[in-house]
């Protein structure tokens, strides 16, 4: 099944079974370089199992998934993130008991094993590029602040610098406006669009406005499946999709 | 907000220096012999706290047999021991002479080959470090590759030293059994039973554990220490940081049990044995409960907590034996309930900011904070 692309990401044939109820049931998705992917389709469609595929912290069934044409399948959540991958999860999900620059130091990629952390120096090239992040996530006056003390907004910020200072080639980004007010909202969406530059990046979204403002190809998952792919306008216009998902 | 950060680590110098001053001026200056041998047995006991402020307190992992690790320190050096006080001499009236004594009770009639290369002191010096940290190595590899952790390691780890406790035990001609390697007299030719003798290790148990301290205190302001506080928050998360969390708990794990094995070392040096009843179960917990108490995410808390515990434990018990138990069990209790932070988040989170609030009346009751 599995064949040599060109494509940034590839999976094919992917299924992955739980207790034999098939969460994704052998789905095709095909991520192009610099290519920006929203993903939507109603509760349980299996959005959220996709990405929890890709990074490796769920081990599909059959299939294959490539990255850079090259089998990631089984490789550790850490392997996958060396090559390139990094992923935003839903919740803010940042070091509460460390400190704004540290949250961010400790995503630089370099020094992550043992010895290097051990010998880790804080080199103003580090410094430097902690500041840069930090003043575009809005953080810049809170880089000696413990982390747990920041507000809402502020974690899903620091995530999102955390990536950026990670600088991977593929994003993976679940639901990354849920549960904010219309203000973050805005200011998150600009922080986005930085952040999408020069990548390729998967999204999962429910909110429609969201996804007509930053989509380039949309895939409609539906039972592990997918059941359309395409620009947004072809989506919509879809019958079998607005009865799953647009209609209620 | 960096002023607390700094204070913080300058709260972290003074009470080290406070700890140095202890042990090494007021202490040999005010009690006797006698008593500073105690405090260098229980200074032992800190060694096994410190290596459990780092896996424990920063990283997360309750591990309930590092009783284990203590004793196979305390084994390598009485061995090498046992063997010099066990010359053809001194054990001429044995049916095999030139064997530990123990051995000979158990008709053991040659040297088994695991003891011979304790013959040498180098040789002793390397296993008491390498032999604790290869065992939690295989140990902390094979469980924390498979993503164990959480209570999962700490019972794994309280079985490891039951069945540590019932292998020295059972395998009595090779160990000693329940005795232990007792009656230890020379370390190459200098008798370490004289008073001035256990003056001099006192000080290098001191210099000994100042050094481990400064040594966890490079470890946890180094990055690999903020990973670690990374791992005890949010251990997913730091995979997809990029780095695989399992070799962290190993390194943390191998560091802190080969703390605790020099500690143990330490121990048979100065208290002039070792036995089981270091190794097994209760001792493990006991040593969890001195971190405890002092503070398991503060290095010189944790030192001063094992110092405060077994003062008390040998003041207490000389008046109430069998009460002690119940009152360590109780302060236990206390201290997790009312302060989760020990000893030293009392000081450095009510104590001295009360101070700095209150003026300078009061100022005096910073400096017994290690030990009264």
């Amino acid at each position: 099944m599995s064949s040599s692309t060109d494509f940034l990401l590839a999976l094919e044939g992917v299924t992955v079974s739980f207790d034999g109820f098939k969460a994704v049931n052998d789905l095709n998705l095909y991520i192009d370089k610099g290519e920006l992917r929203v993903i939507i389709g109603p509760n349980g469609a299996g959005k959220t199992t996709v990405l929890d595929l890709i990074c490796g912290r769920t081990m599909l069934s059959s299939g294959s998934i490539k990255f850079k044409d090259q089998e990631i399948t089984g490789l550790k959540e850490h392997d996958i993130v060396k090559r390139g991958i990094g992923r935003k999860f839903q919740t803010p999900s940042i070091y509460e008991d460390l400190t704004v620059f540290e949250n961010l130091e400790i995503s630089f990629p370099r020094g992550r094993d043992v010895v290097g952390a051990l010998f880790w120096n804080r080199t103003p090239e580090i410094i430097a590029r902690v500041r840069e992040i930090a003043e575009t996530i809005f953080l810049a006056d809170h880089l000696d602040r413990l982390a747990e003390t920041l507000s809402h907004g502020q974690k899903q910020w620091l995530e999102i610098g955390m990536l950026l200072i990670q600088d991977p080639e593929l994003l993976m980004l679940d639901e990354p406006v849920a549960g904010m007010s219309v203000s973050e909202r805005i200011k998150t969406a600009e922080l986005l669009n930085t952040l999408i530059r020069n990548r390729s990046v998967v999204v999962i979204e429910h909110d429609m406005k969201f996804v007509e403002s930053i989509a380039h190809r949309v895939t409609v998952l539906h039972q592990g499946k997918v059941l359309a792919e395409g620009d947004m306008e072809t989506i919509q216009a879809n019958p079998k999709v607005k009865e799953v998902y647009l209609g209620h | 907000m960096s002023n607390s950060l700094f204070g913080k680590r300058s709260y972290d110098l003074i009470a080290f220096a406070l700890l140095a001053v202890l042990i090494l001026v007021v202490l040999p200056l005010t009690v006797d012999v006698f008593r500073l041998n105690l405090v260098g047995k229980y200074l032992t006991y800190s060694f096994v706290a410190l290596g459990l402020v780092l896996c424990w307190g920063y990283t997360g992992i309750l591990s309930l047999g590092q009783g284990v690790f203590f004793g196979l320190g305390g084994y390598c050096m009485a061995m090498f021991l046992k063997l010099e006080a066990s010359s053809v001499a001194n054990t001429k009236i044995q049916s095999t002479p030139g064997i530990p004594d123990f051995m000979d009770w158990n008709q053991i009639t040659a040297l088994p080959f695991f003891w011979q290369p304790f013959h040498s002191l180098i040789f002793t010096i390397l296993a008491i470090i390498l032999v604790p940290s290869i065992l939690a190595f295989v140990l902390g590899f094979a469980m924390f590759k498979r993503r164990v952790g959480g209570v999962y390691f700490a019972i794994i780890t309280q079985a490891l030293s039951a069945v540590m406790t019932i292998l020295i035990i059972g395998q009595q001609g090779y160990t000693g059994g329940v005795n232990g390697i007792t009656d230890l007299r020379t370390l190459l030719g200098w008798d370490i039973r004289t008073d001035s003798a256990k003056v001099i290790l006192y000080f290098v148990c001191c210099a000994v554990l100042l050094g481990s301290i400064l040594l966890g205190r490079f470890v946890l302001t180094s990055k690999l220490g903020r990973i670690l506080v990374a791992i005890r928050d949010k251990e997913d998360r730091v995979r997809f940081s990029g780095y695989d969390v399992a070799n962290f708990k190993v390194f943390i794990f191998c560091l802190a049990s080969t703390l605790a094995a020099v500690g143990g070392a330490m121990f048979t040096l100065q208290v002039g044995f070792m036995s089981p009843s270091f190794v097994g179960i209760v001792p493990s917990i006991e040593m969890v409960i001195f971190c405890a108490v002092g503070g398991r995410q503060s290095l010189v808390g944790a030192v001063a907590g094992a110092l405060l515990i077994n003062w008390g434990k040998t003041v207490f018990s000389e008046s109430f034996p069998e009460l002690w138990l119940f009152a360590m069990g109780g302060l236990f209790i206390a201290v997790v309930l009312a302060f989760p932070r020990g000893l030293a988040g009392l000081v450095t989170d009510q104590l001295l900011p009360r101070l700095r609030n209150g003026g300078s009346g009061r100022a005096p009751r910073i400096s017994p904070a290690p030990a009264e």
